[in-house]
């Protein structure tokens, strides 16, 4: 089975991705990952004006069988929380890389999103 | 140790199943979506492999005497084609536990019964009759045949008539009630004189669905798999849909060594007659003359979140009373629902308590199962 990874954003080994916007750096989970999770059904995120920290969790994502800890690419300051997602959880599953994304950060250093794994890197990870 | 495979394993990896380790073995967990599968059985129909669950028969003049003794439920109100409910106790009455007794044609002058344990205890019940038997001084045969038979659900409102297109005697398997089976053939769909396959077709299953439950010979598990065309169902539809009914699941809701519960905290006293000699007899008519302190009750999450096996239970002001054993969110209802076991004066539906979702307090209601309204 192949999964979408465009290539216009960066990831994470733990299958969030990153991408830069003009609202700061949005933060969203993989197709691959929603895949292995199923069925999504609860999102838990922190809100707007909270930090989160690269490589610490930042909420979870629970899908009917398991609990899955969501781990930040970025560090950064809350700027939008995706609140579509409180009570249509199932956009992770449909459209994880757009209408599915789930927090922008003010990100606190660009070097960041600079040392996660390219689309290309992050591809071989999951074939 | 290394998983036992279910006879469908390569048939359910081409169809693109998920899947996952269950009592030892190796199961389809999903085949496309746990709510599309769910919703396939609510509203119409869909197929389980649970080839997973064991199947050990008895036999000899002793048959019924021995199955008497080692389950909670009464044997001897089963005719030919009868199954029931029952629990496997110990001396304390703690289940060991929980299994379905199917009474098979008899052999000659003998009984023959066929009892399902959970998967992976086979072996250990087997062991458990097998000593009992000698203990005892009992003549009875006990053979493990899980590995002999593959087992399969077919359940929801549509089942039934999907099984009576393939099934050699429709007849006799639509006048099937509720726990009643027969054997009959299943037409392959190979080479239909070669394929058809001699299985015990049951009204029974754990979906809270109407349907059959059909245990064919492990040989014959694909034509017989392939046979019932619906949707594919794994064990996370099963799930999902055994806990919106309020069936308590083995080694989760109730566990010999990390949570053990009387068949009467467990909500499941109907499985036991006390009227007849079993182990662990005196110790449950104790019981249930002292009453439980604690029960197995159904709640309902009121606050956004989902409850999950071992998540604390506490009161509105945030003392503990209990544990969640079983938690999901509800396909049907669209809700966070669970079970776990609380005092019984915190069991009365409409009872608040809250749920610690990961070190916050969410808002729940004790409620009576069923949570969905099944057959």
């Amino acid at each position: 089975m192949s999964f979408d990874t465009p290539d216009d954003r960066r990831y994470q080994e733990s299958h969030e991705w990153a991408l830069e916007t003009d609202d700061g750096v949005r933060i969203g989970i993989t197709d691959f990952a929603q895949d292995e999770l199923g069925d999504v059904v609860f999102v838990e995120l922190p809100d707007e004006g909270e930090d989160i920290t690269a490589g610490e969790s930042f909420g979870v994502v629970e899908s009917i069988k398991a609990v899955s800890d969501l781990y930040a690419p970025v560090s950064g300051t809350v700027t939008a929380v995706n609140e579509d997602l409180f009570d249509a959880p199932e956009l992770v599953n449909e459209d994880p890389f757009d209408e599915g994304w789930m927090l922008a950060v003010e990100s606190d250093d660009e070097s960041e999103l600079e040392d996660l794994l390219t689309a290309e890197d992050y591809e071989e990870q999951v074939a | 140790m290394s998983l036992q495979m279910p006879p469908l394993r390569g048939v359910h990896d081409e169809r693109g199943a998920k899947v996952t380790e269950f009592g030892g073995w190796e199961m389809p967990v999903e085949f496309d979506s746990i709510q599309e599968e769910h919703r396939a059985v609510r509203e119409s129909v869909g197929k389980f492999d649970v080839s997973h669950m064991g199947e050990i028969a008895v036999s000899g003049p002793d048959a019924r005497a021995l199955m008497q003794r080692l389950t909670s439920n009464d044997v001897t109100a089963l005719d030919v084609g009868d199954s029931q409910y029952a629990t496997i106790t110990d001396e304390d009455g703690v289940i060991i536990d929980d299994t379905v007794v199917y009474r098979l044609p008899d052999e000659g002058d003998d009984h023959v019964f066929l009892f399902i344990p959970n998967a992976g205890n086979d072996e250990a019940m087997t062991e458990r009759w097998r000593t009992h038997r000698d203990e005892w001084g009992l003549e009875a045969s006990v053979e493990n045949q899980t590995h002999e038979y593959a087992m399969f659900a077919i359940q929801g409102p549509d089942a039934r008539e999907l099984v009576l297109d393939v099934v050699a005697d429709p007849d006799r398997v639509s006048d099937l009630s509720r726990f009643e089976a027969t054997y009959t053939t299943v037409e392959g769909t190979e080479s239909e004189s070669e394929s058809e396959s001699k299985c015990w077709v049951a009204r029974t299953g754990y979906t809270g669905e109407d349907g059959l439950e059909v245990i064919a010979p492990w040989d014959d598990a694909e034509s017989v798999w392939s046979a019932f065309d619906c949707q594919p169902c794994g064990l996370g539809a099963r799930d999902t849909l055994r806990l919106e009914a309020g069936f308590v699941l083995a080694g989760q809701d109730f566990d010999r060594e990390t949570n053990p519960r009387t068949p009467y905290e467990c909500g499941i006293g109907f499985t036991v007659k006390l009227d007849t000699e079993f182990v662990g007899r005196d110790a449950l008519e104790r019981a249930k003359e002292e009453g439980v302190e604690e029960k197995l009750v159904g709640f309902r999450l009121v606050d956004r979140g989902i409850a999950r096996h071992g998540y604390d239970i506490t009161t509105t002001d945030g003392d503990v009373i209990g544990t969640v054993t079983s938690g999901t969110m509800s396909p049907t209802l669209e809700a966070a629902i669970g079970l776990g076991y609380v005092p019984v004066e915190y069991a009365d539906a409409g009872t608040k308590i809250r749920v610690d979702v990961r070190g916050r307090p969410k808002k729940a209601k004790i409620e009576t199962p069923p949570f969905v309204d099944t057959v």
